[in-house]
């Protein structure tokens, strides 16, 4: 996994969810864990998409359930 | 739970009071700087304002939205929601209320904004504008209502109660509570928290006042741009803020000890059917609502001790409203103190009317009306007593409130202590 992606999505989520840092850990839900609901988790989305300059189709979004999904996902719209 | 209840009393009574204004974050910290007579208005800074005709404003400088709730919310609500919730909590902790979950479902919040979230709805538009509709974010609706303010407060404090908002321009944080003592004062709830919430000091908020032209363009001397009543002035300033009161019913409220700053005893509206910004040159539709307010109070003209204008600034407004004062209180018009805070804090549009109820209230405890200030040249079409530019101390029992909105709202409330 990047590191530096990882770093940007911990980065955007402790903004966008208002939770700190240690919680952002690799296998934690958005909204199990993070206290995200279903307008947060498009907000999130949203933030990354700006973040990391992709589209984030909505089809695809239930592809993002964890930071390590997030991670991965970016990784490989990324390197696409 | 509302089938034990007891019969309302028919009077309704103010427990609780908040406030977020351009002097200050609080009510202990903004009365004694408005009985100071400080100015608010200054260069604006939420935004630049260098392409606008008018660049001044009355900002709230002091407010920290994470004081009030947590920081996913603080971070991306519209500030109008942010003042209502921090004046809100505000009022309910001042009142000392602690409902059990059952009393939870009798309590309501009526908290209006004239334009709500102008900002969050400006910066969504961009949004959209530049990167198309999938760029939208999800909070648009729901931080662009106006109704928002009183949403959030009810999920904050669990209040079940009536749930609703009232929308009506610059008349709109006066018909916010005038419309909480109905509902109470008929039964439908034994609490209320209401009042008004406004954040329009935004892109979309100053073009559209500036287009209109009815704002001082007093650019170069903020310090001494809004002055109602004088004969000088040449529009008024926005500002923001927002005020909130828990009121209760009155045996509510002294079977649980509360402490009561004061009663509404009138709540006059009328509507000017003439022009969609402009008051009525005959001035027929304020008048009216304050002689409604007047009978409905049961009282004489001369026990009016107060008189908190509108006095938003403009030519037309002032040179009308005080002939409203005089032809609803006739020769006592002369004899009754008439201020306008606007002087200070500019026009906080739907919160207007909420803050200067609320500055009713404190003038009546302490016996302290703050002042027009900003006012140096009498004008002869306004020829009452403006208290101008020092506070004055004065015993009263009975204060009256205007307020007037874009659409020929009137609303005037009348309260006592």
């Amino acid at each position: 996994m990047s590191q530096d992606i990882f770093d940007r999505v911990k980065k955007v989520t402790v903004e966008e969810l208002g939770v700190k840092e240690e919680e952002v850990v690799e296998a934690a839900s958005f909204t199990e864990d993070l206290g995200a609901d279903s307008l947060d988790v498009v907000e999130l989305v949203m933030a990354f998409e700006d973040e990391f300059g992709i589209e984030i189709p909505d089809d695809e979004v239930g592809e993002i359930k964890t930071v390590g999904d997030a991670v991965t996902y970016i990784s490989k719209k990324s390197a696409a | 739970m509302m089938a034990d209840r007891p019969k309302p009393s028919g009077r309704v009574v103010v427990t609780g009071i908040g406030g977020v204004t351009p002097l200050g974050t609080g009510v202990d910290v903004f009365w004694p700087r408005m009985l100071a007579g400080e100015n608010a208005v200054g260069p604006i800074t939420l935004l630049d304002a260098s392409e606008y005709t008018t660049r001044i404003a009355a900002e709230v400088k002091d407010f920290n939205a994470e004081d009030w709730m947590d920081r996913k919310e603080a971070r991306r609500i519209d500030r109008f929601i942010a003042f209502a919730i921090a004046a809100a909590s505000m009022a309910i902790t001042d009142s000392g209320i602690k409902p059990t979950e059952d009393e939870k479902e009798d309590i309501g919040v009526l908290i209006g904004s004239g334009i709500g979230g102008l900002t969050y709805m400006g910066e969504q538009h961009r949004r959209q504008v530049e990167g198309g509709p999938s760029k939208v974010s999800p909070f648009l609706v729901p931080y662009m209502i106006p109704d928002m303010g009183t949403g959030m407060v009810s999920i904050i404090h669990g209040f079940k109660g009536p749930n609703t908002c009232v929308v009506t321009a610059c008349a709109t944080g006066s018909n916010a509570i005038g419309d909480a003592y109905h509902i109470i004062k008929r039964g439908d709830a034994i609490a209320m928290v209401a009042g008004g919430s406004e954040a329009p000091i935004n892109e979309l908020g100053l073009g559209g006042f500036c287009a209109a032209r009815a704002m001082s363009t007093r650019n170069d001397d903020p310090a001494h741009a809004s002055r109602p009543f004088d004969k000088d002035r040449d529009g008024f300033l926005i500002g923001e803020g927002s005020a909130v009161f828990m009121m209760e019913d009155y045996d509510y409220a002294v079977a649980r000890g509360a402490k009561i700053y004061g009663e509404i005893l009138g709540y006059g509206m009328s509507g000017d059917a003439y022009h969609i910004t402009q008051p009525s040159p005959d001035a027929g539709g304020a008048t009216r609502s304050m002689k409604i307010a007047l009978r409905q109070s049961g009282l004489a003209a001369s026990d009016i001790g107060y008189v908190n204008a509108h006095g938003t600034s403009t030519y037309y407004n002032d040179k009308l409203e005080t002939l409203a004062i005089k032809n609803a209180l006739g020769e006592a018009a002369y004899k009754i103190p008439v201020s306008s805070i606007k002087s200070m804090i500019g026009h906080t549009l739907g919160a207007a009317g909420a803050i200067e109820a609320l500055v009713c209230l404190l003038a009546m405890r302490d016996g302290k009306i703050p002042p027009t200030i900003n006012y140096e040249t009498p004008d002869p079409e306004c020829d009452l007593d403006y208290v101008p530019n020092v506070a004055r101390d004065a015993t009263f029992k009975y204060a009256a409130s205007n307020s007037f909105g874009f659409g020929g709202h009137n609303v005037t409330l009348i309260l006592g202590r």
